[in-house]
């Protein structure tokens, strides 16, 4: 086909995708432009290209700020953590619903289920606060109403902990089954017969029929997760996290918040948020390496 | 003990199990519900837990009648529907030329756009590029950053393609342009991906907070996530005051700020239903194909 012929049939197409395109080069790639001011000493006056090139210079300045690596280390900490305990709820959780005889239950079930997914984390930061509150906290009403002593749930650093990772399993078990569940629907039902016939009891069943139905979904999840380790919304620890115990709660992206809008310094927040950037991609191309050679599929 | 005896006993604890979750799940939003509906002597004696004591309608007369709450309840709800609508035009603008395979450059458009999902400018250069483009403070800011999804793109791609070629060749046959043919023949195949992207778009602003937090400073654009945090933010910041001892915070009644909670949950939990079906709906389309 002569070059006139094919835009005379597909320059609708093209006109279609232009301005999608645009709002990709000038929303997305603008941003990845102006990430050069973490090379320059930046000021709003200035602008990117007004501000004075300084090299690598805020990078060391990053480095060697102790801040920096306490929030690294708790970026780190919380993703680690929230993998040990929010990973295997779902799962479990999935199973338990698969085990359910009662057609309705199990409707009903799923439904309460989900409802905390759709809840933004600013109610449930206010939830959160309401529920475990010192002072006022549901939790702590009960507790002081037995006579027993009150426990400070969000100023105390490693009860905050607990308290953020119950929120996020809270948040997320239910609405994580629904990729378990979906994968169990490919079990043929016939093994479970088959097994009941050979006289398998529930947990020989789970062991031996569900859990390999599910293996590749759980590598495939688990390798997603430790590819996003360095990755941490700023939403959860911003709303759930404060002053008393931000030892913990200070993590890279609200770091980047604090750093850059709230004390004016983004040079040295564009220097952190690039370096989780690169270190994050870095992760998610090793995870989907790792998963092409484990499963032969790629996640990307 | 016989193996029907333990599979019994496995069925039933199985269903305790399950219901105590559900109840798990119930009970924060209970209390909230049971503190907005209290008087505040009771709310302060700490007597109240899932159920309302010494019932009173106090908090939400004051929440109905806080213009500024209405009017960010009102701002959100315009919000909403704005982003909604402008993302999925701009979805299917680009889903649907990306869906036909024999289009030149569609490996480079695709590339282009896949790079995003792995990297991005970061949390400054983003706030920097919206303030050079004088958006502070204006509804686009909520907007533009936003407005297409490369996940929600992938999805409607792979669904774009499963619908059956011939029906659009034979329109094309007939004489139909592309866009003709989009509009007649693609979009109305495409119902079932097009609502479940909505929701997605609808849902993620409704929720979304962090950007209300950088780019809106006057208090007339305030979307209710970020009202209902300065809400919340006050009592963070007095339950600090309260353990160091310092007592100059005002304090919002407790009521109030449950209420205040429950009048920003309930829009979610009235379009739940149908939230859930298309949501499942899509996770597993995507889980599919992705």
């Amino acid at each position: 086909m002569k070059p006139q012929m094919y835009l005379g049939r597909y320059w609708q197409l093209y006109g279609l995708v232009a301005l999608p395109i645009v709002y990709f080069i000038v929303f997305k790639y603008g941003p990845m432009y102006g990430v050069q001011i973490a090379f320059k000493d930046f000021n709003l006056f200035q602008g990117i290209h007004g501000s004075e090139w300084i090299g690598f210079e805020a990078f060391g300045e990053v480095f060697r700020n102790q801040e920096f690596f306490k929030t690294l280390r708790n970026t780190l900490m919380l993703n680690f953590l929230d993998l040990i305990v929010s990973f295997p709820a779902p799962l479990v959780l999935a199973i338990m619903l698969y085990e359910l005889k009662s057609g309705w239950f199990r409707k009903f079930s799923q439904t309460v289920l989900y409802v905390p997914h759709f809840i933004s984390w600013v109610i449930i930061g206010g939830i959160v606060y309401q529920v475990f509150g010192t002072q006022s906290g549901m939790i702590n009403n009960v507790l002081t109403g037995l006579g027993l002593r009150e426990i400070p749930f969000l100023t105390e650093k490693g009860n905050w902990l607990a308290t953020y990772l119950a929120t996020g399993v809270w948040q997320s078990a239910g609405w994580g089954t629904i990729l378990y569940l979906a994968a169990l629907t490919g079990i043929n039902r016939e093994l479970f017969e088959a097994a009941e016939v050979d006289g398998a009891g529930r947990f020989k069943r789970i062991w031996h029929i569900t859990l390999p139905g599910l293996k590749t979904t759980i590598v495939t999840l688990l390798i997603i997760n430790l590819g996003h380790i360095i990755t941490i919304g700023f939403e959860r620890p911003y709303v759930i996290g404060n002053l008393a115990v931000r030892e913990y709660s200070d993590v890279l992206s609200t770091f980047v918040y604090r750093v850059g809008l709230e004390s004016g310094q983004y040079t040295l927040a564009t220097v952190v948020g690039l370096f989780q950037a690169v270190v994050g991609l870095v992760f998610v191309l090793g995870a989907n390496f790792i998963s092409k050679k484990l499963t032969d599929e790629s996640i990307l | 003990m016989s193996e029907r005896t333990a599979n019994r006993i496995f069925d039933t604890s199985n269903v305790i199990l399950i219901a105590i979750a559900v109840l798990l799940c119930v009970a924060p939003f209970l209390h909230i519900i049971a503190i907005s509906l209290s008087s505040s002597r009771a709310i302060m004696s700490g007597e109240v837990t899932l159920l309302p004591v010494q019932l009173t309608y106090e908090a939400y007369r004051r929440v109905f009648t806080d213009q500024a709450m209405l009017q960010s309840l009102g701002f959100t709800i315009f919000l909403t529907v704005l982003t909604t609508v402008l993302c999925m035009a701009m979805t299917v603008a680009a889903a649907y030329p990306l869906s036909k395979t024999q289009l030149k450059g569609r490996r480079l458009l695709m590339f282009v756009i896949i790079v995003t999902m792995f990297f991005s400018g970061g949390m400054i250069p983003e706030y920097i590029l919206i303030r050079d483009l004088n958006l502070l403070n204006t509804v686009w800011a909520l907007v533009l950053p936003g407005l297409v999804s490369p996940f929600y793109l992938i999805i409607m791609i792979s669904f774009l393609k499963g619908i059956p070629e011939s029906l659009e060749e034979a329109a094309e046959i007939d004489g139909s342009t592309h866009i003709g043919t989009l509009f007649r023949i693609t979009l109305p195949l495409s119902m079932p991906v097009i609502a479940t992207l909505s929701l997605f778009y609808a849902v993620g602003r409704w929720n979304g907070f962090q950007d209300t937090l950088l780019y809106i400073t006057k208090p007339e654009l305030y979307p209710l996530q970020l009202k209902l945090y300065q809400i919340i933010n006050n009592s963070q910041a007095s339950d600090l005051m309260r353990m160091e001892g310092a007592g100059m915070y005002e304090v919002l009644p407790e009521g109030l700020k449950a209420a205040s909670v429950i009048f920003a949950t309930v829009p979610i939990l009235i379009v739940y239903p149908w939230l859930q079906r298309y949501f499942v709906n899509g996770v597993m389309i995507g889980a599919v194909k992705g």
